[in-house]
């Protein structure tokens, strides 16, 4: 389970995953989830079987009780289950990533939304979008 | 649960969240950008349908394959390269005039990422997953798919052990045709047997 087993087949005839008419991820937070999720399975912090026992929980919960007219989202069911997963090995407290959200939710306006697009980072992202 | 549900505010957007998240992450060591990026690029452009595609125009054209890949269809898949997360404990099920194999993940979304990429938002909705258990003539005609009372209809249930991958049946009037042409017939919503491969 490592990025080199992929296969990157990007030369062949087909068409890419979106020729159904439908983008992979909806918006781009949700693709940010699914590849922390599988980078940190990839390096073996988290179980991704683990992570999908949560996931299932997560999406269960959401059937058996929501707020009236809030449609499904299957990635933020998934974030929330990264979330939980994270928390309960004590690898990310909750109190903490509350704490990082309402700071990054407090910035000026123009830095508080499309992670691809804001260049006040320090982390230094390949902008290759 | 419990615990992280009390902490959720639910005025901070996912987004907001993922991107706090992925700060602390990194502030810990415990990512790199650059993996998480080629995670979501491979599977953004480079892993998907076209991968079955390949394995159903295959099992088609070269009857060894064919059965190779319904007896061990993990082996005969990673034979053509498509291996990876979400690849392993794979069951190919073959349609025929008389049985249709449908797939669903009922707890979640299990499906096979190697060859089909990541699911569509219709295979995670909890109404495709719940209806095409119960009423699955009804939901496969919604989709087109009007089968004759006397085909047998197989809802296969994918999970962490098994993950399904259906082989459509080939359509007539295709004998001719070459596998890479065939390959460019097969749709994603026939692999999962929502649909049939149409002749050209």
């Amino acid at each position: 389970m490592t990025t080199a087993t992929l296969p990157l087949d990007v030369e062949g005839p087909a068409a890419p995953p979106r020729a159904n008419g439908e983008l992979v991820f909806a918006e781009p937070w949700e693709g940010r989830a699914f590849g922390l999720t599988m980078a940190l399975a990839d390096r073996g912090v988290l179980s991704y079987d683990a992570f999908r026992e949560v996931l299932i929980a997560r999406i269960a919960a959401w059937e058996a009780d929501h707020p009236v007219g809030e449609c499904f989202s299957y990635y933020r069911c998934w974030l929330q289950a990264l979330e939980q997963v994270l928390a309960s090995e004590d690898l990310v407290p909750a109190e903490e990533l509350v704490a990082r959200s309402a700071a990054f939710a407090a910035r000026p306006a123009g830095h508080d939304h499309e992670h691809e697009h804001d260049h006040g980072h320090d982390h230094g992202h390949d902008h290759d979008h | 649960m419990t615990e992280v549900e009390a902490t959720v505010d639910p005025t901070i957007s996912p987004a907001l969240r993922a991107e706090a998240l992925e700060s602390l992450l990194l502030e810990r060591g415990l990512i790199d950008t650059k993996t998480i990026e080629t995670f979501i690029r491979t599977y953004e452009t480079a892993v998907g349908p076209m991968n079955g595609a390949k394995v159903v125009a295959k099992a088609w054209t070269d009857p060894e394959y064919k059965q190779h890949l319904l007896a061990d269809g993990t082996a005969a898949i990673a034979a053509l390269g498509f291996k990876g997360p979400q690849g392993e404990h794979m069951v190919v099920l073959e349609n025929t005039p008389d049985v249709h194999h449908v797939v669903v993940c009922t707890l979640c979304s299990c499906y096979p990422w190697p060859v089909l990429g990541l699911p569509p938002s219709w295979y995670k909705d909890p109404a495709y997953r719940a209806r095409v258990v119960k009423e699955p003539r009804a939901v496969l005609a919604e989709w087109g798919t009007e089968l004759d009372p006397g085909v047998e209809v197989r809802v296969m249930d994918s999970s962490s052990e098994v993950r399904y991958l259906v082989l459509p049946e080939r359509p007539a009037g295709t004998e001719s045709m070459s596998e890479e042409e065939l390959a460019a017939l097969v749709t994603r919503d026939s692999m999962v047997g929502v649909t049939k491969v149409l002749a050209p």
